[in-house]
């Protein structure tokens, strides 16, 4: 009996452990996105019930019923078994994975789904989750820290593995998500500096291309933003990073200085090259770091000279692999998400049409069941990957922003539960979680709206598909297991 | 458990990073969501289609209620190449009844814009036009399956008798300067507008006002309902219903006798202005210019030498010949140059200072009424030389202008206004023509001295002179003429109820009446002395220097309560008395007396002796055409014709040169080809 009563005690104490918030804002986006399943695929001459099991919406909330009791079947097993087989899990995954791509059969030239009779499930909807477990596993090995570049042999190999299983199924987009883990590597200690060369990287490719047909001074207008980016991040460098105040303002006032001159005197009527300014500029600004660097911290001056350097050099490089690198279908996606291009008719459509969906649905939207360009199918995969549409045509701007609120405060309780983490373990899993999640919400929302590439990847919560559903409610509830763990340890 | 806070911090970082994405995201939205409107307005255009509704087009009743134009519904296969997805092309052969290679060339010329002119891939373009019932039925049920593709309704006008092509005229696909030149905004392409006749101008009664029909539409051009309930769809108003003042049966009657021939019957109702008959000959049968063969057979008309298409009865000037000599001696008497009793000599023609205009026997010196009876021409050569002549106008400019007034008031020189289109103005020349054309002060009277006997360089259309002959038997005023008695629940135009009064006095009409009766009872127009009827006529011989003489009749009856006025004109005709009183009479006896055996078959019997008599006239077409450029006159003393080519007016220009041929029209209102 006592144990019985123990036991009792047991659970009673975990339900009231649980981060209840995190599941009413799991409740909420799983019901919301049911709804907008239903509103996304219901006919107006359709007659069958939102719980039909013959709409999308009927079924998904038969996937949410599962989910459940997935959920809480999580809750109930014991929070060191998850520690204890994370390694197990990972590896048959990654079996799985592999055997997937080469049973599964050619799903619109993906091999990413295995068939269990009447069901059929994404082996890389799970992988997320076990990879999570793994990489928190390997932070909490007895004193493991990122120190060195040895060190990030085992996590960067623990990311890549799945990574190229998923690329081998030939599903590109769920693959990407995985690089999204170098935020938690960034939580556990690499260099930051790495996440702003990666910030930079992206900035400048997308300035490059974007702004690669007007000219001015003679150069490309991307050249010229990219350019003067850069001399702004020298200038940011030495005043943040390498902390000299000297150097910083020294170089800033050069600059200001010559773009003056340069102004003066194209005003008076002489034509100057961009790139004659430029490089004239930028190679005797470095020139006098090098000789600077000597009275400062060597190291950094030296690192922020390299920088510019690297940066410039590929800016040069990105224009060439654009053009040399990429095949003429994906340079075509990202010259239409960057607003180079239109091709409304052919691989702008979706986007185009997904825009007009949202963009018609000002502020408060048609109304639930009412958007024209939902229900009259012009956008294509609605109730899965465009999901969003329905929101923003049918509940407006008002919807969309709440969509977006509710992800960011998820996201933001998330990492505020892995930060109140007693363990390595525990920590790392949820900034896992919050990486995905984030990865998941960036490209998902901003591929409907039109900012993003076209990348195939679900919105958490709210995209039809059990496989989908199912591995975020794992990856969640396992999360929320390991929190529940923090009233424990009174106990042991 | 080792916590570093160092670290901890990054939080702020991978926190403020989402936090920054949001916000990013948020902002894109509320631009896209509420700054721009466009995307409304697209969606909205992705999601309606307007379907136009058309209304049935007003149908035309002749005066006595007779239908004489209806509808009738004829089914076209539209698409909208925008719209077309790949599709089954063998089953849409089999249902069309078309081979691979016909309808590959349908497709050819509906989708090059060289050949479809109205070419666009957005709007229904037409594919296969006048299916028949079966065809249709069988199409609308596959329909579905083909999208892009719709039948589209239309109206084909039918008629109920096979005449007056003149004056209903016909329907035809809008073109793209029509589509310009519309103002209301009313057309687009497919559309059918009124091209000749009534139909063009009574267009905007008749076409009704169009409805339309809100639809949506899914992502692939499937339409799924209507748009909101149809509650936002507008009805089509149909069209309004004509009556005409022509009575058909009469403009049959006059048709069927000006077989033959060429020329024109106007018939018109003096106290209303009302036309009954307005024939031209050669005519067409109205329905060729329906239907799939409509440009097949407009392009035979067109190039046909005998011009069936040109209306000789608004549209042809003629010298007006002796029909004028009424007009002239109304001036004398209102403008004080003769008296009833005034006589002038006729020694066999106007013989005056070396000039002699011929004339036939007859007594001398002669006054105004039996020179109307023997149709003198010596009378009106002095009376008009003694009214240019006469002081009291001090120069002949001047009296020039006086007379040319007169003649304006009575309706010539200028168009009369008829309700239909391209009706020519004749010609009336005034003192400046003659000072341009023969230099001030180098003409006098016995220079245009001509124009007294409706030669020279006068100008009459047949309607003119029917006019002339109906404000005659009002003795003093006259409506402007008009086919179209009422147009239903609107009435008729205001132009047509006015009353236009030449400033000549009704005791000058009375005396004019007693000569034109004098010639009717003894004079030239005896064939047309009908018992019991009291006809008064005038005939006309006119002279034409490149064939045979045109033959002319102008007249009304019964005299002292006239029901009917008409001008029968025949080219190469011969004399008046010849065939244009003959025909006159016979029109007179048929509208007076009405329908009957009798007069039918006399007529039959009439037409075909003459067609015996004169069998080449038609014939003659392609000489006549060639020779008879020029008609000008009998000015003897004109050493050469300085007139050449009367400038036409604009809406003739129009009506004739827009044909496809090109074709020239001469004075006297022949093609030349």
């Amino acid at each position: 009996m006592a144990t019985t009563r123990d036991n009792d005690d047991a659970s009673n104490r975990l339900l009231a452990s649980v981060d209840w918030f995190t599941v009413l804002l799991y409740l909420i986006m799983v019901v919301a996105g049911a709804v907008s399943i239903y509103a996304s695929t219901t006919t107006s001459n359709s007659q069958l019930s939102m719980f039909d099991f013959d709409t999308y919406s009927g079924k998904q909330f038969l996937w949410i019923g599962f989910s459940f009791v997935i959920g809480f079947s999580l809750l109930l097993i014991d929070r060191r078994l998850y520690e204890a087989y994370a390694y197990p899990i990972y590896f048959v995954m990654i079996i799985i994975l592999i055997v997937t791509a080469f049973v599964s059969p050619n799903i619109k030239g993906s091999h990413s789904w295995l068939k269990f009779g009447a069901v059929s499930l994404q082996p890389a909807e799970f992988a997320k989750t076990a990879t999570a477990l793994a990489l928190a596993k390997l932070f909490s090995t007895y004193g493991f820290q990122l120190r060195g570049w040895r060190t990030y042999i085992a996590p960067v190999g623990i990311i890549l593995l799945p990574i190229m299983c998923i690329i081998l199924e030939n599903e590109t987009g769920s693959a990407l998500v995985y690089f999204s883990l170098i935020l938690v590597l960034y939580r556990e200690g690499m260099n930051g500096f790495v996440l702003f060369a990666l910030l930079c990287a992206v900035s400048y490719f997308v300035l490059v291309l974007k702004f690669a047909s007007t000219v001015i001074m003679g150069i490309p207008l991307g050249t010229f933003i990219v350019l003067t980016c850069i001399m702004v991040v020298i200038v940011l460098m030495l005043l943040v990073y390498c902390r000299s105040l000297i150097l910083g303002r020294n170089v800033a006032i050069g600059y200001i200085a010559c773009a003056l001159i340069a102004w003066g005197l194209s005003a008076l009527g002489v034509h100057i090259n961009g790139y004659a300014f430029f490089f004239t500029v930028i190679p005797l600004s470095l020139i006098y770091l090098l000789i600077g660097m000597f009275r400062d911290d060597l190291n950094k001056v030296l690192m922020t000279v390299i920088f510019a350097v690297v940066s410039i050099i590929y800016m040069f490089s990105v224009t060439i692999a654009f053009d040399h690198a990429l095949k003429p279908y994906q340079q075509n996606r990202i010259k239409i998400s960057l607003g180079i291009e239109e091709d409304l008719k052919g691989k702008g459509y979706n986007v185009n049409q997904s825009r007009i969906a949202i963009g018609s649905g000002g502020l408060t939207g048609k109304g639930f069941l009412e958007g024209t360009q939902t229900k009259l199918n012009y956008v294509p995969e609605q109730h899965t990957d465009f999901i969003f549409c329905t929101i923003g045509e049918e509940q407006g701007f008002i919807g969309t922003s709440a969509v977006l609120i509710l992800f960011l405060t998820l996201i933001l309780r998330i990492i505020a539960i892995g930060e109140r983490q007693h363990t390595t373990f525990g920590r790392v899993y949820a900034y896992c979680v919050a990486s995905i999640l984030i990865f998941h919400l960036t490209i998902n929302i901003g591929m409907v709206i039109g900012v993003v590439p076209v990348i195939g990847i679900p919105l958490p919560f709210f995209s039809y598909g059990g496989s989908s559903l199912w591995g975020f409610t794992i990856l969640l509830f396992i999360l929320l297991r390991i929190d529940a763990v923090r009233s424990e340890y009174g106990t042991w | 458990m080792r916590k570093d806070y160092n670290l901890e911090k990054r939080k702020f970082v991978i926190g403020g990073f989402i936090v920054v994405i949001v916000a990013i995201y948020l902002c894109h939205l509320f631009n896209l969501q509420i700054l721009d409107e466009k995307y409304r307005e697209i969606a909205v255009s992705n999601a309606r289609s307007t379907k136009i509704t058309h209304p049935s087009r007003g149908q035309i009743y002749d005066r006595n209620g007779n239908l004489v134009v209806y509808n009738e519904p004829a089914y076209d296969l539209v698409l909208v190449p925008k719209d077309v997805q790949e599709f089954d092309t063998t089953t849409m052969c089999r249902i069309l009844k078309l081979d691979r290679k016909d309808f590959d060339l349908l497709w050819k010329n509906m989708s090059d814009p060289k050949k479809n002119k109205n070419y666009s891939a957005t709007t229904p373009q037409p594919l296969v036009q006048n299916l028949d019932s079966t065809t249709y039925g069988r199409l609308q049920e596959i329909l579905f399956r083909f999208p892009g593709f719709d039948i589209s309704q239309r109206i084909i006008r039918r008629y109920n008798y096979l005449a007056a092509a003149n004056v209903l005229g016909d329907i035809r696909e809008v073109n793209a300067e029509d589509i310009e030149r519309d103002t209301d905004n009313y057309y687009i392409p497919g559309d059918y507008t009124g091209d000749l006749g009534v139909e063009k101008s009574y267009e905007k009664y008749l076409r009704g006002v169009k409805g339309k029909e809100i639809l949506i539409r899914d992502a692939r051009g499937k339409i799924k309902g209507k748009y909101n309930d149809g509650k936002d769809d507008v009805a089509p108003v149909a069209g309004k219903d004509l009556q005409l003042s022509i009575d058909i049966k009469l403009q049959q009657f006059g048709e069927k006798i000006m077989r033959g021939k060429r020329g024109a019957i106007v018939a018109i109702e003096p106290k209303t202005g009302e036309v009954l008959a307005l024939v031209t000959s050669p005519n067409y049968d109205p329905s060729l210019l329906v239907g799939k063969d409509r440009g097949k057979n407009y392009a035979k008309l067109v190039s046909d030498p005998s011009k069936p298409l040109f209306d000789r009865s608004i549209m042809a000037a003629y010298p007006p010949g002796s029909t004028f000599k009424p007009t002239q001696g109304l001036i004398f008497m209102q403008e004080g140059i003769t008296n009833i009793n005034t006589s002038y000599p006729c020694y066999r023609g106007y013989i005056n200072k070396g000039l002699k205009i011929g004339c036939h026997g007859h007594g001398s010196p002669i006054a105004l009424q039996p020179a109307l009876a023997t149709s003198c021409n010596g009378y009106f050569c002095w009376g008009l030389y003694y009214m240019l002549n006469n002081r009291k106008y001090t120069n002949i400019d001047s009296a020039f202008t006086v007379w040319k007034n007169y003649m304006v008031e009575m309706g010539y020189g200028y168009k009369l206004g008829i309700d239909l289109p391209a009706e020519s103005r004749g010609f009336i020349p005034n003192a400046k023509f003659y000072n341009e054309h023969l230099g001030k002060g180098n003409w006098g009277a016995n220079t245009v001295i001509s124009i007294a006997i409706g030669q020279g360089e006068i100008m009459a259309t047949p309607l003119q002179i029917a006019n002339l002959s109906a404000t005659i038997a009002n003795r003093g005023y006259y409506f402007t003429p008009h086919v179209v008695k009422q147009i239903r629940d609107v009435g008729i135009s205001k132009e047509y109820t006015q009353q236009h009064r030449p400033n000549i006095n009704r005791e000058y009409y009375d005396n004019v009446i007693t000569g034109m009766r004098m010639a009717v009872t003894g004079g030239t127009c005896k064939g047309a002395n009908l018992p019991g009827l009291d006809v008064c006529g005038k005939t006309g011989t006119v002279q034409n220097p490149h064939g045979r003489d045109h033959s002319v009749f102008m007249g009304f009856a019964p005299k002292d309560d006239p029901k009917i006025a008409i001008c029968v004109f025949v080219e190469n005709g011969g004399f008046g008395a010849q065939v244009a009183v003959p025909l006159g009479a016979m029109v007179l006896e048929r509208y007076l007396r009405g329908e009957s055996d009798e007069i039918e078959s006399r007529a039959n019997k009439w037409s075909d002796k003459w067609l015996e008599e004169n069998p080449s006239i038609i014939e003659d077409e392609q000489e006549q055409l060639t020779t008879n450029n020029s008609q000008l006159t009998t000015h003897n003393q004109l050493p050469s014709n300085p007139i050449k080519g009367l400038p036409l007016n604009r809406e003739q220009q129009q009506a004739i040169l827009t044909r496809p041929t090109g074709t020239i029209i001469t004075r006297d209102g022949h093609y030349k080809g």
